[in-house]
């Protein structure tokens, strides 16, 4: 017997918060059904996963560490969201940024120059992810082209592009032949907050985007213009809102603050350039945009949520000797229950009976 | 007149004559009701739609369903055909109990509905689509021989192999009902079927109409105009607010007595302004040329035009002749390469985008409100802002001022009596007559100089559309430029001061009221062009 979605005319407030809870609730079965199939207790691997980083000093460093590109992606990710953009390649614009910012890094390198050096990776960082993110909005508008698919492949160019320089000419000559620059010199480096840890100020600047990126949605013109074309074209075109020019800006903000994620990574926690700069962090992040409701705030807890998994998925590898792909399994499940439980609040399903009808 | 010969009465008398005897005046007998509702009552939320409305359709019969925007016809139809679910009350076919889960359901029992928009696919021809409509397959040429049979029978004129892109609204109607028809229906719901239709065409709609109720079909028939059902319907079913307010024979009542029962007050007249001094042009096109864009709109040619301060001129035409694009070249939203070719307040306007030209005070009310007029998914304070964020009292740099979107949020709502459940409610959830005055009251509030309304009063209920009237009137009064696109002819004759006629993307001159008739512009709505044949006359 054939079912169909109707859509529902009076979607419930409290059905829409709930959402992410019954997500993250039917996650935790679908992850304790796989761990008793790998032969583990369910229960202990839970507090392997989840408790134990919040227990100690250095793992709650480490979290707010993966929350800080998480969180500057995700919110970009918002803008391109909300406007009814579909942006899946923030990975991609991660390396751009991530690249353009090392390349100062590089050139600088031993020279002695001055603090300038890491805000102007920075600026740079945020405009290769930008002008990368342009790309797929340029194609969207010129030639119609799917940004999905556009935004995704362009995800591999970057990662290649970053893989060939590092091998090459960005190897560092007295590296081993091992495939990395050098490291930055300390006017490169992201500044830590504290003695001891990773932690560096980049979640400062992922504080403050979130702060901004608030009031830009949800006070000013420029949010409204976005969520108007997002929800209903037509009647944007008719308030006079560009259609073009939005997909263009929330291309433009969304890649910035990817690449702005990438070059504060590189000049942070990694300290130069590698083949691998990121555990799919522009990937985790669109589950940490829809997590969070594409609501700034609502994405700085869900990027934390997220950040849990990388961490516990890292403590399970050591303590469980489970794959690292079971973090990868836990995103997965919670994004595809996230945009089910989305599907079931504002829809609801009917049989239909034998008889078709238009 | 012509309408009268051929009326309902005499051509069932010929076909049926033991319907014939339906005038329960005449007979005493009263047929039995094929579809009846008893006490049906409907809550959403807290707003009661429905408190224990009773109707009974009956064989043979044309019944009409009358009420205002928000009394509850929607409701009342949606829950007689399965698509919603009654909280307490009765749905009896035939006399016995029954409830429809889904439109499924009381398809199979042959309850048709025709509404007002229709699911028909553009790219597949008139078969296809009532093929897709049908359950198993049939091959479909047997099916096109069943459409010609059924178009044959009850003078539906539609060709089963035309694509439906190229047919006219009211062919599109014509495909809907044949589509209900094929089924075989003893019960045929038609929600609103004359508001895009030609005088001519309506008037064989009704003439079809008859031809069902003479083969003992039950119809009912929801509509604002109050001529028609008076003179179609042998029952008429008056709600209002929810409630069941009186069955009568609207043979028997006035267009006023019945519009008293819907509204419950008298309803005023959109009173005739004593002609004013005229200002000076507030709109001028000239020579106004845009290409169609194949999907939606079509192709306008050289278009002329002049208002002036003062004056109310009206655009009359069946739909998709080129007034969407046509509102849509005013509105800024489609831009042709002459600046000179649309000139507001004497302002070259013809390059500039929708807020430039509202900046030169021109205000706008798109045809389609959800969706174009407001954004449907938004509330309706932020809809507020659509139009009026290049004012610069609401955003100031770059910033929307919430305290004063929501003065002028309240202050639409009040002087143009929106009426809605709840604070702020999604736009979506409005009744159409209430989103209408709000759209409307969002413009008029910006003081424009210039009006342009496409289909002010489509869907909406009579005291709502008189209070719309009244207030473009008005504006017109306070030295405002008019501009009304309307397929509602009647609408047009009542409040407009000139009327021009639109026919495949091109426009007549406007020709003052008092000088033409319905017969003229219906003739111009169909293609035989009254100016063109005047200018052949003067050349000649």
């Amino acid at each position: 017997m054939p079912l169909k979605l109707e859509r529902q005319e009076n979607v419930p407030l409290a059905g829409l918060v709930a959402a992410p809870f019954v997500a993250l609730a039917f996650t935790l079965i679908v992850g304790a059904a796989m761990f008793l199939a790998m032969g583990h207790d369910p229960i202990e691997a839970f507090r392997i996963y989840f408790i134990e980083p919040l227990g100690d000093a250095y793992t709650l460093q480490e979290l707010v560490v993966k929350t800080c590109p998480l969180l500057l992606i995700g919110v970009g990710l918002a803008f391109c969201y909300r406007a009814n953009r579909w942006n899946i390649g923030a990975e991609g614009q991660y390396v751009a940024g991530a690249l353009l910012g090392s390349w100062l890094a590089l050139a600088t390198h031993g020279t002695g120059a001055g603090p300038w050096v890491l805000p102007a990776m920075l600026v740079l960082g945020a405009l290769g992810g930008a002008a990368y993110g342009l790309i797929p909005a340029l194609l969207r508008v010129r030639f119609g082209a799917s940004e999905i698919l556009t935004s995704l492949m362009l995800v591999y160019v970057a990662e290649l592009f970053l893989d060939y320089l590092v091998r090459g000419p960005w190897r560092d000559p007295a590296g081993f032949n091992f495939p990395q620059s050098v490291t930055f010199d300390a006017v490169a480096t992201m500044p830590l907050l504290l003695d001891e840890g990773r932690l560096h100020g980049g979640i400062v600047i992922a504080l403050i985007v979130v702060v901004a990126a608030t009031f830009v949605l949800g006070r000013t013109l420029v949010g409204f213009s976005i969520e108007l074309g997002g929800s209903a074209p037509r009647a944007a075109a008719f308030a006079g809102f560009d259609e073009k020019r939005v997909t263009y800006g929330v291309f433009a903000v969304s890649g910035a603050l990817a690449g702005l994620a990438g070059i504060i990574e590189v000049a942070g926690p990694i300290g130069n350039m590698q083949p691998s700069i990121s555990p799919g962090y522009g990937f985790t992040a669109i589950i940490a945009a829809m997590l969070g409701r594409l609501h700034p705030v609502g994405i700085l807890v869900s990027s934390f949520v997220l950040a849990l998994t990388y961490i516990g998925g890292e403590a399970a590898q050591i303590s469980l000797r489970m794959p690292f792909d079971v973090t990868r399994v836990f995103q997965g499940t919670l994004l595809i229950a996230i945009l089910a439980a989305d599907v079931l609040v504002r829809y609801r399903i009917r049989r239909v009976e034998g008889v078709r009808h238009a | 007149m012509p309408g009268e010969v051929i009326s309902g009465k005499a051509l069932s008398g010929e076909a049926m004559p033991d319907i014939a005897t339906s005038d329960p005046a005449a007979s005493g007998a009263v047929p039995p009701a094929v579809l009846e509702a008893i006490g049906l009552t409907k809550r959403f939320g807290a707003l009661v739609a429905n408190d224990h409305v009773s109707l009974a359709i009956r064989a043979g019969e044309t019944h009409a369903l009358l009420g205002e925007n928000g009394a509850g016809k929607s409701t009342l139809v949606k829950m007689m055909c399965g698509l919603l679910q009654a909280d307490s009350g009765e749905l009896r076919f035939a006399g016995e109990p029954i409830t429809f889960p889904d439109p499924a359901a009381s398809r199979a029992k042959g309850i048709g509905v025709v509404f007002q928009h229709f699911a028909l696919f553009d790219a597949l021809t008139v078969v296809e689509n009532v093929a897709l409509g049908l359950p198993g397959r049939e091959p479909l040429a047997a099916l096109a021989a069943r459409i010609e049979d059924c178009v044959g029978r009850y003078g539906l004129e539609v060709e089963p192999h035309r694509r439906v892109g190229e047919l006219s609204v009211g062919e599109r109607q014509r495909v809907e009902i044949v589509r209900c028809l094929l089924g075989d229906p003893r019960v045929l719901i038609l929600d609103e079927p004359t508001s895009v239709l030609t005088p001519d065409e309506s008037e064989s709609l009704f003439r079809t109409v008859d031809l069902l109720t003479a083969e003992g079909r039950a119809v009912l028939f929801i509509s604002h105009k109050l001529d028609e059902v008076r003179r179609l319907c042998q029952r008429a079913t008056v709600l209002r607010g929810g409630k069941f307010i009186a069955e009568v024979d609207p043979r028997r009542e006035s267009s006023a007595s019945l519009a008293r029962l819907m509204v419950g007050a008298e309803v005023p007249r959109t009173p005739r302004v004593a002609t004013h001094e005229l200002g000076e042009p507030r709109l001028l096109i000239k020579n106004l040329t845009l290409k169609g864009d194949g999907s939606r709109g079509s192709a306008l040619h050289a278009i002329n035009l002049e208002i002036r301060a003062g004056e109310i001129v009206g655009i009359a035409g069946v739909a998709g002749n080129g007034q969407t694009t046509l509102f849509e070249a005013l509105s800024g939203e489609r831009r042709g390469e002459d600046a000179e070719a649309i000139v507001i307040d004497r302002t070259p306007a013809g390059a500039l985008g929708p807020t430039e030209r509202r900046a030169l005070k021109a205000g706008f009310v798109p045809e389609e409100r959800l969706g174009h007029a407001a954004a449907p998914d938004m509330r309706l304070s932020d809809n507020v802002l659509l139009t009026t964020h290049g004012d610069g009292r609401i955003v100031r740099h770059g910033v929307v001022r919430h305290s004063v979107l929501n003065a002028m949020f309240a202050d639409i709502v009040k002087r143009f009596d929106v009426r809605f459940g709840g604070k702020d409610p999604k736009a979506r959830r409005l009744s159409g007559g209430n989103l209408q005055k709000f759209v409307i009251g969002r413009e008029v509030l910006r003081e424009p100089v210039l009006l342009v309304v496409d289909q002010p009063t489509w869907g909406v209920d009579a005291a709502a559309a008189g209070f719309i009237r009244t207030t473009l009137r008005r504006k017109a009064a306070e030295g405002c430029a008019v501009l009304v696109i309307s397929q509602d002819l009647d609408e047009l004759l009542e409040f407009t001061d000139r009327i021009a006629v639109m026919s495949e993307g091109r426009l007549t001159q406007p020709v003052p009221v008092e000088e033409t008739s319905r017969e003229a512009i219906g003739l111009a709505m169909g293609g035989a062009h009254g100016a063109p044949a005047q200018e052949d006359a003067d050349a000649a």
